[in-house]
């Protein structure tokens, strides 16, 4: 029997490691090189299908420039499933960021959540100053899954994702866990947006 | 910080978040700071630790209380009028994806000593104690007539004029009792005291029906409130700016605001950078609030409000057990010139942890001794476990800004809702842009 799953997925790293366009390569395949920062859309949707016809639907939320200069909302970490976390393989510094952003979500998220540790820019590895065993060690301390991928060739990026997808819990769905404002069929409070149709104002009846 | 903005924003308070957002969606290339290394200025929501740094800094937050990250206390004491203009807004920016709303469970009034529902429905409304059998029916009539009004239909008007008949004039033309005014003007259009009877009716009319339909819309009362608190609805919004490319920084000193030699506005000044840009808006304490004035006083007092943010280990007596629930005390009641107001909520709405329910007390100051003032409401909660006062002065600009470019938002006042929030927007908006605000239908995204 196939069952639809969605999960919040939250993006972090130093500006310019590629964050968009990792998602963008994934969510709609494309690449641009001289692509300008931000995604300009309130968050970008693409499903997986794993083998036992689970789809999973990944609601992908972007920094939208708010981690610049550390102004990144508590609500942004707000009931996300999972992270991927992503430095540049060609700058040793962005990988020390993404340290930092890790323990800031162990910090802020839930403690379930599942983090991806993600080396992008693989097409570059003659600049590369983050070899693989470095990374890899220090994700496998930290207990996070680990990938080196390329926006830019498309290496790796479909694999990592759903790598994640798979170590989801599909069991559970995320509303059980308390874990999804993900999208309408998991809301369990009001919502405005069907709402909005009734104008206000009209003469409905009056409850006295 | 070299850059050039069209806009600085100074404080992350909701009404400056919506401002950003709204100019960041129009294309202006904005800055938005704050003093605060947390979002939401004094429409903030903060978790415990939070909490007692603001309010007793040599304390900490008992352990009994749970966990710090499981609450978020708002400072300011308000709800979402289900139907108002805060609820467009947020429908029209689709700022609604980022937050998820829930009910306010009910809604109540003071009356004669104890606290009755505000009638939710029919079968409500007539088994209320708030009015005897004669009365109820006295009301129906009027709220028949209401309901029935039409502007182009004068067989509907039954001889009133909106805009020239009192409210009084109204109340009395349907016989109706002052306890039942008292209900009608202070639980249904909101008002905090009794100006409004003297007044044209049209407005009173248009809060009624505000209240009825917002109240038609979901049922319990006319109020939902937003998961994890009200300090969501700013980061919603400084998201959609972020998105639309405003640039944030938090916990950033903004030392002076620099102007020319006619006073106009050049930038912000933070340590020894300088930023220009065309236009600056900020909340009151941006521009001299609280301070002594230096120079030009950009900033006048317009009165004060004390609110007492109280920790229950039980929901309020007598209002059925609700998890959140807005209690008026209609200022007759009570021998005052305002009302006082008490708005509860409580683990359901994610605010704090299980079995604690957090409710706040408020009233606009008449007296020097202003925690005497709202006994009453604190009479009505029962034990409280903690108590945080505090009394904030309101703050409102002196000019429009349209001289210098610096425009300044207002404090945020003692009504229940955020009606007056929006209303300052716009007319913030209006005057820094030069044109009314007209919410644009926002376009419908495909999603992959």
């Amino acid at each position: 029997m196939s069952k639809q799953l969605q999960f919040k997925l939250v993006l972090l790293g130093e500006s310019a490691v590629g964050k968009s366009s990792l998602v963008l390569r994934f969510v709609k395949d494309q690449f641009d090189d001289y692509r300008e920062s931000t995604i300009g859309a309130a968050f970008l949707t693409q499903t997986v299908t794993l083998d036992d016809q689970t789809t999973v639907k990944f609601e992908i939320w972007d920094t939208a420039g708010q981690e610049r200069y550390k102004s990144l909302a508590p609500m942004y970490y707000r009931n996300a499933n999972c992270a991927v976390v992503v430095y540049d393989i060609t700058q040793a510094a962005s990988l020390e960021k993404a340290r930092s952003w890790i323990r800031e979500l162990q910090r802020q998220a839930d403690p379930s959540i599942v983090i991806a540790l993600c080396g992008n820019k693989a097409d570059l590895a003659a600049r590369r100053q983050v070899s693989e065993e470095e990374a890899k060690k220090y994700a496998e301390e930290e207990g996070l899954m680990w990938a080196e991928t390329s926006a830019k060739s498309g290496e790796g990026v479909h694999e990592i994702f759903t790598a994640i997808a798979k170590k989801l819990p599909t069991t559970t769905s995320p509303s059980a866990r308390g874990g999804a404002r993900t999208g309408a069929a998991a809301r369990t409070g009001v919502d405005l947006n069907k709402q909005a149709a009734n104008a206000p104002g009209q003469n409905e009846p009056c409850n006295c | 910080m070299d850059e050039e903005y069209d806009v600085i924003v100074l404080g992350t308070g909701l009404t400056e978040c919506i401002l950003s957002g709204l100019l960041s969606v129009e294309g202006k290339k904005v800055l938005h700071m704050d003093r605060n290394d947390y979002y939401g200025g004094d429409s903030a929501s903060l978790n415990l630790t939070q909490l007692y740094r603001k309010f007793r800094p040599d304390q900490s937050a008992p352990a009994e209380l749970g966990r710090d990250r499981d609450y978020a206390v708002d400072l300011i004491p308000k709800f979402i009028i289900a139907s108002g203009e805060l609820t467009r807004i947020l429908v029209h920016t689709d700022v609604t994806r980022y937050l998820e709303f829930k009910q306010i469970a009910g809604s109540f009034v003071y009356r004669d000593g104890k606290i009755s529902k505000v009638p939710s429905t029919e079968m409500e409304a007539v088994k209320s104690p708030l009015m005897g059998l004669f009365e109820k029916r006295r009301a129906k009539k009027f709220f028949e007539f209401l309901q029935g009004w039409k502007d182009d239909d004068p067989a509907t008007h039954q001889g009133v004029d909106l805009d020239k008949d009192s409210m009084k004039s109204v109340y009395e033309k349907f016989g109706l009792e002052p306890g039942t005014q008292d209900f009608i003007g202070h639980a249904m259009a909101l008002y905090l005291d009794d100006d409004y009877k003297t007044k044209p009716a049209r407005t009173t009319y248009e809060r009624i029906v505000l209240y009825t339909s917002s109240m038609a819309r979901y049922g319990k009362s006319p109020y939902i409130y937003p998961l994890y608190g009200l300090g969501e609805l700013p980061q919603a919004f400084a998201r959609l700016s972020a998105i639309y490319g405003g640039t944030y920084m938090l916990d950033k000193s903004i030392d002076e605001i620099v102007t020319d030699a006619d006073g106009k506005f050049v930038g912000v000044r933070s340590g020894n950078e300088t930023v220009k840009a065309k236009q600056v808006v900020g909340d009151p304490s941006y521009f001299g609030a609280g301070k002594p004035a230096e120079g030009k006083a950009r900033v006048k007092e317009e009165g004060k409000v004390i609110r007492a943010i109280c920790f229950l280990k039980h929901p309020i007596p007598g209002t059925e057990d609700a998890d959140s629930v807005q209690i008026i005390i209609p200022q007759n009641q009570v021998n005052r010139r305002n009302d006082i107001y008490i708005a509860k909520v409580s683990s359901t709405h994610n605010v704090c942890a299980k079995d604690v329910y957090v409710a706040i007390v408020s009233t606009i100051v008449e007296t020097d001794n202003p925690e005497q003032e709202i006994v009453p409401g604190l009479q009505l909660l029962g034990p409280i476990y903690d108590k945080f006062v505090s009394v904030s002065t309101l703050y409102t600009p002196t000019t429009s800004g349209q001289d210098d470019q610096i425009f300044v938002t207002r404090s945020y006042d003692a009504t229940s809702h955020f009606e007056t929030v929006v209303e300052d927007v716009h007319n913030v908006w209006k005057q820094m842009i030069g044109k009314e605000l007209v919410l644009k239908k926002r376009e419908v995204e495909v999603e992959a």
